[in-house]
């Protein structure tokens, strides 16, 4: 089922939380809406669920309006951050909820119910535990709970919100890889609302990147990551070092002589700013072009699969994160107090408007 | 080995006197909050039953033969049967409104259902009397009516409805805050209507809570005796209830009829309480096993 999301706009009080979002997903597409917490993303989720209204602007499901459609009507399924497991319910009654609480007429026999909830606790893994009640479970087991419960009703839209942000990491890219698969195998059309990035990066078709209540880029994984539209899409979507730089009328002069051309180039007096992330840097012992920024190594991580350094500006005390390979680390030969060049391979430049 | 014992052993008593005060500091607490609760709780206790069966069993048993005292224990369950079911449907409304919705003058709701607990119950009884006695407010119009509130069961259900109101509905504000929506959300969202909702998830969660705060409102209403003594005019055999009976016994120098009766209310209150510990402890179990805290716990198996 598509969905539209169409110049939405919604205040508490005087707070805007979002401010004429618009957005639309094909049918079996996962998107993920991925954002700090308080840009709004909950909120556009719980207004596709029914739970919250919209000031302005509409919601279309499969292209029929639904914006005024009660919730109970919408055939939504909802996975919440903190499971809503029923608590007096085992995990059979949890799943079964929502066949047994159907119109007598619509209601399946108490045999097909059951066959059904055998099915999707199959499918979650978790037909072992049908007897327990959620507060013997852990976490992780929960939110598969959860997730065949919104199942059991078929909705042709499934909502999750942060359903692994309360889980330790090492669940919760179980859980991510496991979710996608999931997917692949349902293709039910699907929103997972995160503020972790990987997670966006890794489960979902498209990334929805919203920040103070309104998008700033929609994209697949690889055009968010690769070729951010925005400062903001670039700095929420891993680490990286910002240079802030002045254009002089000719050429560029950051403060941080990264001097490398760039992107696109005006002769107007605005005020830019160069993004690099810390694995495009590269480091050399010696001097090889005038370019290249002086530095003094300060501290080394080599726990990890990639080294991770920081640097101090020679010229302006600036803190520069670095990420080198194990093999390129050792090859250099860095320690703690040592100078290198610092280069960077790629990087981006925004025109931000105003005085730096 | 013995080594070990005896270093484990200074050890816990290290550990226990840092949290300790001396012996004498000790016994002397123990002794002053015994003596206490004797004097004030347990002297009056065995003083009702000892003074209520001064004349014997045949004596005590006596005491209920007589009409009037059957007609107010009749009346005293029968006002308790009309306040206690309208405060619990009073009480879960005003505890969903207040713990799941946000609205305009939710402070006031909230200050409104404690006053009963800050007024004399005197005062609320005499407010009815304001209101609908024959010098009232009302009192012309209802009497026109040919309507009888004061001095009549209405009256005595009204003023005990009015004290025991806070009972139910403070007990499960706060349960019902602390579960948060999201439980009805999920239903919401799963199709169940809004009665649904409430029969199958809502109601199951706060049962526990709702009959302790049934029990404590129950105790409340059937030894309620300020307010009702404003209202109810002590026609004998008619409109006292048990805690009234219990007074004009007393006054009329009938103590084994008084303790006697006031035995009932006793054994009432001691019945209360135990039902009121067994429910508690059930509840806490039931509510430390949803404990958040709990859920936060990353959990191994997965």
């Amino acid at each position: 089922m598509s969905i539209q999301v169409d110049h939405v706009t919604k205040r508490f009080g005087t707070f805007t939380v979002l401010n004429d979002v618009s957005l639309h997903a094909q049918a079996g597409e996962l998107i993920a809406l991925l954002g700090p917490s308080g840009c709004g993303k909950t909120t556009l989720l719980r207004i596709l669920a029914g739970l919250e209204r919209p000031d302005q602007g509409r919601i279309l499901l499969h292209g029929v309006e639904v914006t005024d459609q009660r919730i109970t009507d919408r055939r939504v399924g909802f996975v919440f951050q903190h499971y809503a497991l029923f608590r007096h319910m085992t995990v059979t009654e949890n799943v079964a909820f929502g066949l047994s609480v159907l119109p007598k007429a619509q209601r399946p026999s108490p045999d097909k119910i059951q066959k059904k909830v055998d099915e999707l606790l199959s499918l979650v893994q978790m037909r072992a535990m049908a007897d327990r009640y959620p507060n013997q479970l852990s976490g992780g087991q929960r939110q598969r709970v959860a997730l065949a419960r919104a199942l059991a009703v078929e909705p042709k839209l499934l909502l999750l919100d942060e359903p692994f942000g309360a889980l330790d990491a090492k669940v919760r890219k179980e859980l991510r890889r496991w979710l996608r698969r999931l997917h692949d195998e349902l293709h039910i059309t699907s929103i997972l609302v995160t503020h972790d990035q990987e997670e966006a990066l890794e489960a979902a078709d498209r990334i929805v990147v919203l920040n103070q209540g309104h998008i700033e880029q929609t994209g697949t994984p690889e055009e968010v990551y690769e070729h951010p539209a925005t400062p903001f899409v670039y700095q929420f979507l891993g680490d990286v070092n910002v240079f802030h730089g002045r254009i002089a009328q000719d050429e560029t002069v950051p403060e941080e002589t990264v001097r490398q051309p760039p992107a696109e180039r005006d002769s107007s007096d605005e005020h830019e700013v160069t993004f690099v992330r810390p694995h495009d840097l590269e480091l050399s012992r010696s001097r090889t072009t005038t370019t290249q920024l002086e530095a003094t190594v300060r501290f080394v991580i080599t726990a990890g699969s990639r080294v991770r350094l920081e640097l101090m500006s020679k010229d302006s005390s600036q803190i520069i994160s670095v990420e080198l390979t194990k093999e390129r680390y050792r090859e250099l030969r860095l320690q703690q107090g040592d100078v290198v060049f610092v280069h960077p391979r790629q990087l981006q430049v925004f025109k931000m408007p105003g005085p730096p | 080995m013995s080594t070990e014992i005896a270093a484990r052993v200074r050890n816990e008593e290290w550990k226990a006197s840092l949290t300790s005060e001396r012996a004498l500091v000790r016994w002397a607490l123990l002794v002053a909050a015994l003596g206490y609760l004797t004097l004030f709780l347990f002297i009056p206790l065995a003083a009702v039953f000892t003074e209520a069966l001064k004349n014997g069993l045949e004596g005590y048993f006596a005491s209920f033969q007589d009409p009037d005292a059957l007609a107010a224990i009749r009346l005293t369950f029968l006002a308790a049967s009309l306040a206690v079911p309208l405060n619990l449907v009073f009480g879960v409304a005003a505890a969903w409104a207040i713990a799941k919705f946000e609205f305009i003058g939710k402070q006031i709701l909230i200050t409104l259902i404690d006053i009963p607990l800050a007024v004399s119950p005197v005062i609320s009884g005499l407010i009815y009397v304001l209101l609908f006695g024959a010098q009232g407010w009302l009192g012309p119009w209802l009497a026109e009516h040919d309507i009888k509130i004061i001095f009549a069961l209405p009256g005595i259900v009204l003023a005990t409805t009015f004290v025991t109101v806070p009972f139910i509905a403070r007990e499960l504000i706060p349960l019902m805050q602390s579960q948060g929506r999201e439980e009805e959300e999920a239903a919401l969202t799963l199709g169940a209507s809004g009665w649904q909702t409430f029969t199958r998830v809502t109601l199951p969660n706060i049962k526990w809570s709702l009959l302790y705060g049934v029990i404590l409102c129950n105790a409340r209403a059937m030894g309620e005796f300020g307010a009702v003594s404003v209202v109810s005019g002590h026609i004998r055999g008619l409109t006292n209830t048990l805690p009234l009976h219990v007074e004009i016994l007393y006054n009329e120098y009938n103590a084994v009829g008084a303790f006697a009766v006031a035995s009932l209310l006793t054994l009432l209150a001691i019945v209360t309480l135990v039902v009121k510990t067994i429910i508690e402890r059930k509840s806490a179990s039931s509510r430390s096993a949803h404990d958040p805290a709990w859920s936060t716990q990353p959990g191994s198996p997965s």
